[in-house]
């Protein structure tokens, strides 16, 4: 319980800096949201005027005080570039930005285990120095231009295969909430699924790739460390396949870096939305905020920082609690 | 392999069949779209967007695509002779996207909340300047409570659409975002915020129903993306690309391509600051450009050379304004101030990159051709926003390159805001220019405006107050079965789109 209590309070104090770092940088940059919608023409009582509709006319303490009043009504303020509520936009877009993070990381951990399951089991050269270099390919490579290729090979080779958007924009989708891939495959609409997959492959695919050259690096070498122990041994004087001893013990051990790097890249991933969803015109919030960005609209930045802030928490915890799970000696030290 | 290219070709053939839809358009277009209300806020003063509002939206005064104007919902404006009233008849026959029919009440209302400070209009200035309306059939009369000779110009410009009082008053302004409707030739049909806004063919749009049933704006920021939208097929029809690609889509067989010199120039904006106080520094920074080079090389050819803010549509453009390419008198102008190529004149100039086609480029040619009379130009890659708050506090270094849209043509939106030194937008500020503009803001006498802003321009250009580069050029391209018509105020418009 008390582990609990200081847990929450730690995430409050965290999102409290981070909100306070992203309020006063926003304000110290150049730039501000009302020189960007002033017209040719516009006077300065033009300009005073706006400053006093957006609330910029106040000092940036005061203009924290009140800001931070209402996110504790969970009113984070009226977008000045959509022009709807903070957190209508967030919990709108938050959605298609996790399920493609969510396939991004299943793609990822799914290449990364079978290539490095694979190196170790053939144990053959010229195979670990195939995966080496692809791992080092897909690394070298950032996320955005691997979007770039996949744009290019689309146009060349494969131009049935969609590159921007979520769905076929002619027609009417029909969801109940805005997790389509999710509500697709639990309300067995497995050709809506397919049809939604079209379009998240590509943009997922460009994500993972880094993500699964870093775990696949990382696992790998886990894994062949793990096989030289002693326990390997005596699982191959058990006559165990190798396989078998791959999967079934070095595999486990391996697990533990495995899990703290894949969870700290993750923070990347997310991250790396903000490019991708741009590039693949992918309605989520990392697009959401690029423009948010460009188009300097402070309370939508803030709030979405702060959404951004929760889920590295979160990640952070959850990769605390899987390590604990796969180590044993963190479970009973306490 | 040739079984494999072979069933590629097969697919890509039928991919483009399956996309092949008469009854709809797709555009891969090259913003977003963040709001539905026309007349407040960021997207209302973006001149990129105005094409989406265009389609849903009909403005007071249309125009055609050479810039002149033509009745919107309103077939006739003006002063009265004393220009302290304005009248304007109200179309019959428009109806909004629900069925009520457009009322004069609608324009009324339209132009009062625009004119209120607390709606937010940042073209609230000049709304205000009407007033006390009164309604008479389809006629309405306001006071002229300050006189501004181009406020019906404006109703063809930036925030000036007339949207539904009634409807708008029942849903609110985050009603109306969700749900908006206008009195355009299409309605709004479903709408995925930086993803694309699916349009529907209004068949009671007074104007006549346009021809495609359904328009598709992808929304595709990514300039890749759209060469690739339109190259597989997935898009009819696209914008803004780099004119490399233009040309090599343009040449292919199943695409077509337009291009047209639009509304919105490339300029080099000077502040009398510092070095740019000496005469002789400004002009030989003029004369030492060769506009006609930078078009050829570097923008293929797609750009028009200008030496006043007035690009050839606008109204007080004039070819008897110039300023030569002279690289030798640069250098006796620099000889005269004490500089040379041996001991430059040195300031800093600022650019965005990768903003408009091949700016950061251009500059860099620009400080290439200025090292050879005497300027060594240290330049600084600044981002949008920085350029409007610097901008705003008249903090723009020496020299700034950014661009000017004005898509009615008019040199108050032009010379007038951009040179006349109370404007925020002005970072030029010299008596002896704000003399000459001052009266030309109140001149009612049309004729004397345009001619007072002509003699202006000729002023700012011999003594290089500003340095004028260039006309950008609009590339579209299209495919086979399409007809466009280009609009010079930049807009791509679905119904200016037919089918052959």
């Amino acid at each position: 319980m008390a582990r609990l209590l200081v847990t929450i309070g730690s995430i409050f104090l965290t999102l409290l800096g981070v909100s306070v770092v992203i309020f006063v940088i926003l304000r110290l940059v150049p730039g501000d949201p009302i020189s960007m919608m002033l017209p040719p023409g516009a006077t300065d009582e033009v300009r005073a005027n706006l400053e006093r509709l957006y609330g910029l006319d106040k000092s940036i303490p005061a203009q924290y005080v009140i800001w931070l009043r209402n996110v504790a009504w969970l009113d984070f303020g009226m977008s000045t570039q959509f022009r709807l509520p903070v957190m209508e936009i967030i919990l709108d877009r938050l959605p298609a930005t996790l399920e493609l993070v969510l396939l991004a990381s299943l793609i990822a951990l799914v290449l990364a285990f079978a290539f490095s399951i694979l190196a170790v089991w053939l144990q053959v050269d010229s195979a670990t120095l195939a995966i080496d270099g692809l791992a080092g390919l897909a690394q070298a490579i950032p996320d955005f231009l691997w979007a770039l290729i996949f744009i290019l090979a689309v146009t060349l080779f494969a131009p049935m295969m969609p590159i921007s958007g979520r769905f076929d924009p002619r027609t009417a989708q029909d969801f109940a909430t805005n997790f389509y891939l999710l509500e697709s495959l639990v309300t067995f609409r497995f050709d809506a699924f397919a049809e939604l997959m079209r379009y998240a492959v590509l943009p997922a695919l460009a994500l993972s790739l880094p993500l699964a050259a870093g775990i696949t690096r990382v696992l790998k070498g886990a894994l062949e460390e793990a096989m030289a122990q002693d326990y390997v041994m005596l699982a191959q004087t058990k006559g165990k396949s190798r396989l078998a001893i791959v999967l079934g013990e070095a595999l486990r051990n391996a697990m533990i870096p495995t899990i703290a790097l894949t969870s700290v890249q993750l923070t990347f991933l997310i991250g790396g939305t903000v490019l991708i969803e741009r590039q693949f015109s992918w309605p989520g919030i990392g697009s959401t905020a690029i423009s948010a960005v460009i188009n300097r609209d402070l309370p939508l930045i803030q709030g979405i920082v702060l959404v951004f802030a929760l889920i590295f928490i979160l990640i952070n915890l959850a990769s605390n609690e899987l390590y604990r799970a796969a180590d044993p000696r963190l479970r009973t030290e306490r | 392999m040739k079984k494999l290219l072979g069933l590629l070709a097969g697919t890509a053939l039928a991919a483009n069949v399956a996309f092949a839809d008469d009854s709809t358009l797709t555009i891969a277009y090259n913003v977003s779209l963040p709001s539905w209300d026309a007349t407040v806020g960021v997207s209302a003063v973006n001149p990129t967007i105005q094409s989406i509002y265009k389609s849903v939206y009909d403005q007071y005064i249309d125009q055609n695509p050479d810039l002149s104007f033509r009745p919107g919902l309103l077939t006739e404006w003006g002063w009265n002779e004393d220009r302290s009233k304005v009248f304007m008849e109200v179309r019959e026959g428009a109806s909004w996207h629900n069925g009520d029919p457009v009322t004069p009440a609608d324009v009324v209302w339209s132009l009062e909340r625009a004119g209120k400070e607390e709606t937010g209009n940042p073209i609230q200035f000049l709304w205000s300047t009407l007033g006390n309306f009164t309604v008479d059939g389809n006629r309405i009369e306001a006071d002229v409570l300050r006189f501004d000779p181009t406020i019906f110009k404006w109703m063809a410009f930036l925030t000036a659409y007339v949207l539904p009082k009634d409807y708008y008053t029942e849903v609110g302004a985050e009603g109306f975002e969700k749900a908006p409707i206008g009195s355009g030739p299409y309605m709004v049909d479903e709408y995925v915020a930086n993803s694309f806004v699916r349009l529907k063919r209004y068949d009671e749009y007074w104007g006549g129903a346009p021809e495609f049933e359904t328009v598709i704006f992808k929304f595709l920021p990514d300039a890749s993306a759209r060469v690739a939208e339109v190259e597989t097929g997935a898009s009819d029809i696209t914008l803004e690309i780099p004119y490399e690609e233009y040309d090599r889509l343009a040449a292919k067989d199943g695409l077509n391509g337009v291009t047209t010199p639009v509304s919105d120039i490339g300029m080099i904006f000077i502040n009398d600051v510092g070095v740019m106080e000496d005469a002789n520094v400004r002009k030989a920074a003029a004369h030492a450009i060769n506009k006609d080079l930078i078009v050829d090389r570097l923008l293929r050819g797609y750009g028009v050379p200008i030496d006043t803010l007035q690009a050839p549509e606008y109204a007080a453009f004039t070819a008897e304004t110039t300023v030569a390419y002279d690289p030798e008198m640069s250098k006796e102008l620099l000889a005269a101030s004490g500089y040379s190529p041996d001991n430059p004149v040195k300031f800093k100039i600022q650019t965005t990159r990768g903003f408009k086609p091949k700016d950061y480029e251009m500059i860099q040619a620009v400080a290439g051709m200025w090292k050879r009379v005497g300027i060594e130009a240290e330049i600084e890659v600044y981002e949008i926003a920085k350029h409007f708050d610097l901008r705003a506090r008249d903090a723009l270094a020496p020299a700034a390159f950014y661009n000017w849209g004005n898509s009615i043509g008019d040199p108050s939106t032009s010379t007038g805001f951009s040179m006349f030194g109370p404007s925020p937008h002005s970072t030029w500020d010299t008596d002896d220019v704000d003399a000459m503009i001052g009266p030309l803001w109140g001149e009612e006498d049309e004729d004397a405006r345009i001619a007072g802003y002509q003699k202006v321009d000729a002023y700012i250009a011999e003594n290089a107050m500003v340095i004028p580069l260039l006309q950008f050029v609009q590339p579209i391209i299209y495919r086979d079965g399409l007809s466009v018509t280009p609009h010079v105020a930049n807009f791509l418009l679905p119904q200016n789109v037919s089918s052959n």
